[in-house]
């Protein structure tokens, strides 16, 4: 899939006369929307989030979705008097995705030209759209999996995890043992083709190459003795982060080449980045191999090279196009953290 | 302030232990005993960019530049000439 036609992962919500008809600080008689729930409801079955940018007081606003019943669906709403492209690069960051997977949605011609105008990236559409957004094939991923049904929930979980965090008294690896986190690694199975595939669709900060594999590919890789797919999920006593990672190894006579290593955005604050790659590093020692690694450089993968080059992977060649092969010498290992209970083949 | 004290206050700042727990000198390899997490490097690479006003070139993201407040210090004065 090209840069350009990236999947949209959030929409951001105007209120008045966008979400609900009228305008909320003149009358409490606001109106939703014809159909304009079903489009929130069948959006977020798909995976893809919400949010809203509005300018409104907070507490009316809310109280106000709770009697529509949706309150439920927005993550990390903005409602206040900043410019909406503030609360849109908030909503960004809280959520952690890329500018160019956010659609934003509005009445006013200006406010879509005060957001574009500040990320030009964003793509924008007019509220009087609305009932064609689930029809977009951006809005249409190309699996529908567990992780996707269950996303808004898994960053309900992160909300309150966070929360704990900031009211955490003591340090943050005790904060992390307190989480009870369970890192679990296994060979890929059939089921966990569709959500492989997804993975390396949406994944853009730690993901070694950036490229996409589809479901036949990947379930080829997985028969292959020449090749090792290996999937990963975390859980805490919060519940499962879901299907988190993913890495293909090709076996080769004298060494393990890393084709692809990827983890999902949603875990970097959990500090579990290092975990695969620690683990394949002390797997290609057991066997007696030397690790050679793929990577390419894109726009959004700095934290990954950061990872690669922090844990001693030596570069031994590259291009001009930000491919570079690596090789580890697996002399050090990073050891797996104390706060995170393996379980490993 | 002084730059080492600057560079070890933002060290501090993201231990994973306490901080009276670790105890390192200007020239303690920081990674190697354990007392930053992964996440860690890249904080301190988006520090070092801001904080003084340089780039990190991909070639410079060598663990040898950043292990220790003394490393840190000579990187960024050879940055900032």
């Amino acid at each position: 899939m090209s840069e350009e036609i990236k999947e949209i992962k959030c929409v951001i919500w105007d209120l008045d006369c966008t979400v609900w008809d009228g305008t909320l600080a003149e009358s409490d008689e606001v109106k939703l929307k014809p159909g304009i729930a079903e489009v929130i409801r069948i959006l977020d079955s798909r995976g893809i989030l919400h949010s809203i940018s509005s300018k409104n007081d907070f507490d009316e606003a809310i109280q106000k979705l709770k009697e529509f019943g949706l309150d439920d669906y927005f993550l990390y709403p903005e409602i206040n008097w900043n410019a909406k492209s503030v609360g849109v690069d908030n909503i960004r960051k809280n959520i952690n995705i890329g500018m160019d997977a956010i659609m934003f949605v509005d009445d006013q011609p200006f406010e879509r030209e005060e957001v574009k105008t500040a990320h030009p990236e964003i793509t924008c559409i007019d509220a009087l759209d609305y009932l064609a957004i689930p029809d977009l094939p951006r809005c249409n991923p190309r699996f529908i999996t567990q992780d996707s049904k269950r996303r808004r929930s898994m960053y309900q979980d992160d909300i309150k995890r966070k929360q704990e965090e900031d009211t955490f008294q003591g340090t943050p690896e005790a904060f992390l043992s307190s989480l009870s986190m369970k890192f679990v690694i296994h060979e890929a199975k059939e089921e966990d083709l569709k959500r492989a595939e997804e993975l390396t669709v949406r994944t853009n900060q730690l993901n070694a190459t950036g490229r996409t594999y589809d479901y036949d590919e990947l379930n080829h890789f997985r028969l292959s003795d020449k090749h090792k797919l290996l999937v990963c999920e975390l859980t805490d006593k919060y519940g499962s982060y879901g299907k988190i990672g993913l890495a293909l190894i090709e076996i080769k006579e004298d060494h393990w080449h890393l084709r692809l290593l990827l983890m999902s955005c949603r875990v970097m604050s959990r500090s579990v980045g290092s975990v695969l790659m620690s683990y394949i590093m002390f797997e290609a020692r057991k066997a007696g191999k030397k690790l050679l690694a793929d990577f390419k450089i894109t726009k959004k993968n700095r934290q990954m090279l950061i990872s690669y080059k922090f844990a001693n992977f030596k570069e031994i060649s590259s291009d001009e196009d930000g491919n570079i092969l690596f090789e580890h010498d697996l002399a050090y290992i990073q050891p797996f953290p104390p706060y995170i209970d393996m379980v490993i083949p | 302030m002084e730059l080492n004290e600057k560079i070890r206050k933002f060290i501090e700042s993201n231990l994973v232990v306490f901080e009276d727990e670790a105890e390192f000198s200007d020239s303690d390899n920081i990674f190697e005993m354990g007392f930053v997490n992964s996440l860690f490097a890249m904080k301190l690479v988006n520090y070092i960019e801001q904080e003084f006003g340089i780039t990190v070139d991909n070639d410079d993201l060598e663990i040898s530049n950043f292990s220790s407040v003394d490393r840190i210090i000579s990187y960024i004065e050879k940055k900032k000439k």
